[in-house]
């Protein structure tokens, strides 16, 4: 349990920001998800749960655009969303970390953050080629939004460190800064606490609801570590052998026998 | 049928006799990319050096003579004596093996973290290390290579097939020295494939093929691996090279057929051993069926320069893995 | 003590993002400049210029477009003789007068062509028309990386010199197959041909390497050089947060291609005056510059510089201390050449992966701290 123990109370009932109907995922002869379907509430953190090898990343690759199920169909703000290739999902304002880190190990800190502002750069290559002028005053705006995020994150101290040089946990937070400098609307965190010690993990879980607050940022997160799911998530689901087992708050779903049996890895038909 | 046609079977054959030895030098490709991820680009250069060797052994040349000669004033050339092709074939595989030794101590031990492309880029500096030193070690004239296989037109296919196609066809023109090499190919290729099933080292070359870390944790090697795989390339270069160098000559046009294995490689595969022969065959055949068809008569010729490589490019972006690679899943 | 960035306080983006943060360095530069343009003009004779700076500025630029493709954007290309190539013919063009056939009303063919262009602009277009080449020849680059993709510019490589050697129209139906540059002037003063001045070759050239750098830099300071940088470390990623990979790989193929075609034109025109394709453009060419992007530095600018001067530098000194000064077989210096630039690539693939540039980087700290040790 983290010493944070911040309340939560019940998220205000609001438009599903992502809908999920029937969702089929398979990988040739594999079904990695079967018949999933959960929605995301505008402004709620919604933790994903379950046990290795559920199919957890999966739906985040789902959700976030990457995979795309072969049955079903996602709702973004209650319009059916086309499969689109990732890059034009990310123009929707859905960003993500990742498992294993996924940051470009030749750029600094502060080159990766802006990275995350990509799609908000709009200049074009003439007015790149000249620099001088528009290029860079779009640049500095740029910079400028970026430092707000590495304030918020406060890593300011590695703004020009190659983030290959970095320990893991400040690695893991450069990430959310990239997802997070784009403003997004969609927040996918995968195991954003992995690898952590205590204090890292009241650091990352500050901030992530530092976000939810300030910025009223949807966040869907998997994580393992039951006592942050716990005091961070306003709704869970538990997912096991790509099936939904659980679907509530985290009290409802913390003393459900079937979640119970899944962790304890009592076999079931 | 025509006599045309008849010429189209005589290019289809020649293709497929050029094609086996494309596979021959693919087959080193392979071995090693396999075995270390290393796309060897020097594996061209290895043949042309192994050809040099084994010709300087043969006729007793003095290795390093022009440097010398030029250091300290002389001209000598030849010790004078020579050897039978057999004992040079030996010594130069012993050559190979040292090779072998000295780039898995000096390359390969220093490099082993980095990323495929610098270990590639790595490869293109040994091919050019390796191209400099062997013609400084055995001069760069071209040379006659004779190791006692038969050369020119096979007289007994020809006379069987003459007339075939009326009274001017003269039957079918293959050279025993490509009958000769596709044989040994077949025979190389069975032998390797022998070796990597059923041997316990060719286990061991799986394993580190497969995932270097758990092949250390069961206590292989990875330095002898890599030895022994890149000495088994060195001995398959020899024969690559002995056979071109038979066939056209040793000199240095000998290590731009590296480049031409990668269109073979691209086609069927780098993991795979029996794709590096049936692309092998696919290129042979393509380039000098393409060549007859539609280059000599529309293009003005020379097409074989580049069609190799446009035919792997086409097939790689319908399937990028080649014909029988693994297949590349990208995983987030 | 004497090289330091203490006091060096950034007080805005702006001045924390200059090329040249440090003082020094910024004067360094400008004096740089200065001489360049103004000293050694005066100081070249024809020996220099021909054997050692033309060529260094030419494979400068031809360096900085492959770095661009395969430093920044990790694009591996062993395309650059064959682009260079394209360059250099389409200069030949448009030289000596773009021309197209069109049928005519007897059903003749009727020759409609452009006037000769400046040879400036020749160069220019050169270099445009390589882009327009190269981003034909980037499009696999999509569904094909890594070495796959390597051996797909080999196809391009071998594919133009093949098409020059047998494209009549091309090398204006000359029986040799060479293509000559015409005697050709900028404000009066001749360039290309015969009876150049060393000093208006060199400025010709400078002038092409400075704008070109100076390009390279802007390009890859901002958003274009970050999303190219994302797409090399980690492409997949580089996508999920909004990079269009489409959009990144052809910009960077048609930009590299763009400096390739200028030096392949200025290597024709200004340089060597004539060219037989296969000679002069063939894979060798292709390796030369990959040479030079990898010891100098790849995804660095100054490393390309670097990297030319090295390359060009290294068989001048061998032949004249080996044949000068020894008097060996002109051959052996060769020899001697290919075994030390290949023990020297492993070599620095080794020890100092990121080249002469970070070797310079590193110099540089010691400088910092110097007579320091730490």
């Amino acid at each position: 349990m983290t010493s944070e123990a911040m309340q939560r109370e019940a998220a205000a009932p609001g438009v599903p920001v992502m809908a999920l109907n029937h969702i089929t995922l398979r990988f040739g002869g594999v079904t990695a998800i079967k018949d999933i379907s959960f929605d995301i509430l505008e402004g709620e953190v919604r933790a994903i749960i379950g046990p290795n090898g559920a199919g957890k990343s999966s739906m985040l690759n789902v959700i976030s655009g990457f995979y795309h199920p072969q049955e079903g169909e996602i709702l973004y703000r209650g319009k059916p969303r086309p499969a689109m290739k990732p890059y034009e999902i990310a123009r929707m304002g859905v960003a993500r970390t990742f498992q294993n880190i996924a940051l470009f190990k030749g750029m600094s800190t502060l080159d990766n953050i802006m990275t995350g502002r990509l799609v908000q750069m709009k200049s074009g290559l003439l007015a790149q080629a000249i620099w001088k002028g528009a290029a860079e005053r779009e640049e500095i705006e740029q910079r400028e939004k970026a430092e707000r995020i590495i304030d918020f994150l406060e890593i300011q101290a590695i703004r020009k460190a190659p983030v290959g040089s970095l320990p893991y946990g400040m690695q893991k937070r450069v990430e959310l800064g990239r997802a997070l400098v784009s403003e997004p609307s969609l927040l996918l965190l995968d195991e954003p606490m992995a690898g952590m010690n205590v204090e890292e993990k009241e650091d990352m879980s500050r901030f992530i609801l530092d976000v939810n607050d300030e910025f009223g940022t949807t966040i869907a997160l998997i994580e393992h570590d039951m006592g942050v799911v716990m005091d961070i998530s306003d709704r869970v689901v538990v997912m096991d052998y790509g099936a939904k087992i659980g679907d509530g708050t985290p009290d409802e779903v913390r003393n459900d026998q079937a979640v119970i049996d899944a962790y304890l890895g009592v076999s079931h038909d | 049928m025509s006599a045309d046609v008849y010429y189209g079977i005589e290019v289809v054959l020649n293709g497929l006799m050029t094609g086996v030895m494309y596979a021959l030098v693919a087959l080193g490709f392979v071995l090693i990319f396999k075995a270390s991820g290393v796309f060897n680009y020097a594996q061209g250069v290895m043949a042309l050096f192994a050809a040099q060797t084994l010709v300087g052994l043969q006729t007793g040349q003095i290795p390093f003579s022009h440097l010398i000669n030029a250091m300290f004033g002389l001209e000598v050339h030849h010790f004078g004596w020579t050897l039978p092709t057999v004992v040079a074939i030996a010594l130069s595989l012993c050559m190979m093996i040292l090779f072998a030794i000295l780039v898995e101590k000096l390359v390969l031990k220093h490099l082993v973290n980095q990323e495929p492309i610098i270990l590639f880029m790595a490869t293109i500096g040994l091919a050019y290390f390796l191209e400099g030193f062997g013609q400084l070690m055995w001069g760069s004239e071209i040379k006659r290579l004779d190791i006692g296989i038969p050369q020119g037109g096979n007289l007994w296919i020809e006379n069987a097939t003459a007339g075939l196609g009326g009274d001017d066809f003269y039957g079918f023109y293959i050279d025993t020295l490509d009958l000769y090499a596709a044989g040994i190919a077949i025979l190389m290729v069975a032998a390797l494939v022998l070796f990597s099933q059923y041997t316990r080292t060719g286990r061991a070359l799986r394993a580190v093929a497969d995932d270097h870390q758990a092949a250390l944790s069961v206590g292989i090697s990875l330095r002898t691996i890599w030895v022994i795989v890149w000495s088994i390339a060195g001995f398959v270069a020899l024969v690559a090279g002995a056979m071109w160098g038979a066939k056209s000559g040793v000199q240095f046009s000998l290590s731009l057929i590296a480049l031409k294995a990668l269109p073979v490689l691209m086609l069927g595969g780098f993991t795979s051993i029996p794709g590096a022969v049936v692309g092998g065959l696919i290129i042979g055949v393509g380039e000098k069926l393409f060549e007859f068809l539609i280059g000599a008569p529309f293009l003005g010729g020379a097409t074989e320069n580049w069609f190799a490589y446009m035919l792997a490019l086409v097939f790689l972006v319908f399937r990028p893995q080649g014909l029988f690679g693994e297949k590349i899943i990208e995983r987030v | 003590m004497i090289y330091r960035e203490v006091g060096e306080f950034k007080t805005s983006y702006r001045a924390d993002r200059q090329t040249f943060p440090i003082a020094l360095d910024r004067y360094a530069y400008y004096t740089l400049l200065a001489v360049a343009f103004g000293v050694v003009p005066f100081l070249l004779n024809d020996y220099w210029v021909k054997a050692i700076v033309l060529p260094f500025l030419i494979y400068s630029i031809a360096a900085l477009g492959l770095n661009i493709l395969t430093g920044y954007c990790g694009q591996v290309s062993l395309g650059s003789g064959g682009f260079m190539a394209v360059g250099a013919y389409s200069c030949y063009k448009f030289m000596t007068g773009f021309d197209v056939y069109l049928p005519g009303e007897a059903g003749e063919w009727v020759r409609y062509a452009l006037p000769p262009i400046n040879v400036f602009f020749s160069v220019l277009l050169g270099g445009v028309t390589t882009a327009l080449v190269g981003i034909l020849f980037g499009l696999p680059s999509l569904r094909i990386k890594g070495f796959y993709l390597a051996v797909a510019t080999l196809a391009a490589q071998f594919f133009l010199v093949w098409l020059f050697n047998k494209w009549e129209w091309a090398f204006n139906y000359s029986a040799s197959g060479q293509i000559t540059a015409p005697e050709r002037a900028v404000f009066g003063i001749n360039v290309t041909g015969p009876s150049t001045a060393p000093w208006a070759t060199y400025l010709f050239c400078l002038v092409f390497a400075v704008l070109l750098a100076i390009l390279a830099r802007n390009l890859t300071r901002g958003h274009l050089g970050r999303s190219w940088m994302a797409i090399r470390d980690m492409d997949i990623a580089a996508e999920i947060i909004g990079v269009n990979p489409l959009k990144a790989k052809l910009t960077a193929f048609g930009i590299s291609s763009f400096y390739i075609g200028i030096a392949g034109a200025l290597l024709f025109a200004v340089y060597l005056g004539a060219v037989e394709v296969g000679e002069v453009y063939g894979i060798q060419k292709s390796f030369l510059v990959l040479f030079m992007v990898i010891i100098g530095g790849l995804g660095s600018i100054l490393g390309s510089f670097l990297g030319a001067a090295f390359m060009v530098l290294l068989p001048v000194a061998l032949k004249n201390l080996l044949v000068g000064q020894l008097g060996w077989a002109t051959d052996i210096a060769a020899h001697l050449d290919f075994v030390i630039v290949g023990a020297l690539i492993i070599l620095f693939l080794i020890l100092e992966p990121h080249g002469l540039a970070q070797l310079w980087r590193t110099i540089k700290q010691k400088l910092r701290l110097w007579p320091f040790p730490h």
